[in-house]
């Protein structure tokens, strides 16, 4: 991680709705300062309201939010003038233009006019040539990117992307991840909710699991990879096998696709994977093969696995 | 005091008055030149003066007071409404501006453009019949009061406002027959006891009057009464708004 300290500490933080919902539960997360941090989690698992109350849209029902040393309720001023917050939702203006509407936004969080600085995001968001245009006359990604543009106009130091990609297009995604890169190498720290679990193994250094109000865990992606991930060597069979031999049936094995493919999962912190050992237990059982492939799960399988088995 | 955000929401309201001129200054400039052919020149051929005043002139003051009450009301309950309908109310309730400075901004801007609003139909009542202003300086503390009081109370509204509907029943169903019954086209010393009476309930009346005494220093009421009456709804209103910042209805949950 690049830094540390922690920018945002969330401590004990409960919200109920006044419906009775139980939306957050005891929260407890430390944020480093520039690191990219995924928070995932099923629909209704609470990511947006943590967010929310982070960034001061909804009040939390107790426990309390320090933006860089700052209370988030006390000092909201010092807080709120740091970050930036690209909704889940494209809730733009309708009638304002391009240029008028990240204007608003920057004088809104206190900023003094800077149309070089507006005039760079909106180039690098490639909405330069649409600063005039109405934004009602946006396609949805070209609002999407607007919302960005908006969140990135007072030079926020923390930045919140609550499913940034949801309903965009290839290229903006690619945009999008490759600014957040360039926020990130400024020392930007990027809290980021997403679906596309493949983008929070791209970018996050951490990643942070809610679900039903709680926080499941939290840990650098590299290791959680490690120890929650699988990985398995994946044999094709000259032959069909229809059932794992008496003698391998201690193994970790499984038989895969049209029983031609025999699966050997494996734990790869393990002192000795036994793959050596599996190799010659098969040609002794007289299981011959003729090509080997490992695979090593996603962080979306883990995702999966780990929302599964808190159910 | 963030006065940047308070520049940029002031100006942001400003600039949707320019997106709907039409609308915003051609519109009151016609309604006001027919209320001038219907009360003045048809019921202005029946009464012809009213406590010295002709009866055209007399209904200036009131005429201008319908005008700042329903668009003071509308423009500052539109301004909050319309970002809680389509959401980007996030972005207010996320930024650094503080309760003051939100209503500052919208407030001021809605009260901005019925000032604007009354100074128009005061140039075009002029095309029409003689107006004098005794008391120039009473008269604008009055315009500045009554837009800024029924600018909070639009905000109020606008924060109040589930649906469109609502929004616009205040106006409609209550504010305008309020005026209109306020002594905008009279004065309410033509109406039976009774009546004049239940009149002295409708806050309306102390606004116009009070106003109209700063033209003609005519008065249905005490310039002392309108005063406190004005600068009492104009207190409640700031408590209200302050209520409801502090538990958050209806903004934030």
């Amino acid at each position: 991680m690049p830094g540390d300290a922690s920018v945002i500490r969330v401590n004990n933080l409960c919200k109920t709705y006044p419906d009775g919902f139980e939306a957050l539960k005891r929260i407890n997360l430390d944020i480093s300062e520039g690191e990219i941090f995924a928070l995932l989690g099923p629909n209704g698992a609470g990511k947006t309201t943590l967010i929310n109350i982070i960034c001061g849209i909804v009040n939390a029902s107790s426990g309390d939010v320090a933006v860089n040393g700052f209370d988030s309720v006390r000092e909201f001023r010092q807080t709120r003038s740091l970050i930036g917050l690209v909704p889940q939702e494209l809730t733009t203006e309708t009638f304002e233009s391009v240029w008028d509407t990240v204007a608003f936004s920057r004088g809104l969080f206190g900023k003094a006019p800077d149309p070089g600085h507006l005039e760079k995001v909106l180039k690098s968001l490639s909405l330069w040539d649409k600063k005039d245009n109405v934004i009602m006359s946006l396609s949805g990604g070209m609002k999407r990117r607007v919302l960005i543009a908006k969140a990135l106009s007072h030079e926020p130091r923390i930045l919140f992307l609550d499913e940034p990609t949801a309903g965009v297009d290839v290229e903006l995604r690619q945009d999008m991840w490759e600014i957040v890169r360039e926020l990130r190498k400024s020392g930007v720290t990027i809290i980021l909710t997403t679906h596309y679990i493949e983008e929070a193994e791209q970018m996050a250094d951490r990643i942070g699991v809610i679900n039903h109000g709680e926080i499941i865990l939290v840990q650098e992606k590299k290791q959680l990879m490690r120890e929650l991930g699988k990985k398995q060597l994946i044999l094709d069979l000259d032959a069909p096998l229809a059932a794992i031999p008496k003698e391998l049936s201690t193994r970790n094995l499984e038989i895969g696709a049209n029983d031609k493919e025999l699966i050997y999962s494996y734990d790869t912190q393990a002192e000795n994977t036994g793959i050596t050992t599996l190799l010659g237990e098969l040609r002794e059982a007289g299981i011959n093969f003729h090509d080997v492939k490992t695979t090593q799960s996603s962080l979306e399988e883990i995702f999966v696995d780990l929302v599964k088995r808190i159910k | 005091m963030n006065w940047y955000g308070i520049k940029s929401i002031y100006k942001f309201e400003m600039a949707r008055t320019r997106r709907t001129l039409f609308q915003s200054i051609v519109s009151p400039v016609i309604s006001t030149s027919l209320y001038f052919v219907v009360f003045g020149a048809a019921i202005g051929s029946r009464i012809t003066e009213i406590d010295g005043v002709s009866y055209g002139s007399f209904i200036v003051p009131g005429l201008i007071m319908l005008s700042l009450l329903t668009e003071s009301i509308s423009n500052a309950s539109f301004g909050i409404y319309f970002p809680r309908f389509s959401g980007t109310i996030y972005e207010l309730l996320s930024a650094p501006v503080s309760v003051v400075e939100i209503v500052i901004g919208y407030v001021g801007a809605a009260a901005t453009k019925s000032i604007i609003l009354g100074g128009i139909i005061l140039a075009t009542a002029n095309l029409f019949v003689d107006i004098q202003i005794l008391h120039p300086y009473w008269m604008l503390l009055f315009l500045f009061l009554t837009a800024i009081t029924f600018s909070l109370f639009g905000f109020i509204l606008g924060v109040w406002a589930d649906n469109w509907e609502k929004l616009a029943i205040v106006p409609t169903l209550v504010i305008t027959p309020l005026t209109f019954l306020g002594g905008s086209f009279y004065s309410i010393s033509m109406l039976p006891p009774v009546w004049q009476t239940i009149t002295l309930f409708n806050p309306v009346v102390y606004l116009i009057s009070g106003f109209r005494w700063s033209f003609y220093e005519n008065a249905d009421v005490s310039l002392a009464l309108s005063l406190a009456m004005t600068g009492g709804f104009l207190v409640a209103c700031i408590l209200a708004v302050w209520w409801i910042f502090k538990t958050g209805y209806r903004l934030r949950i």
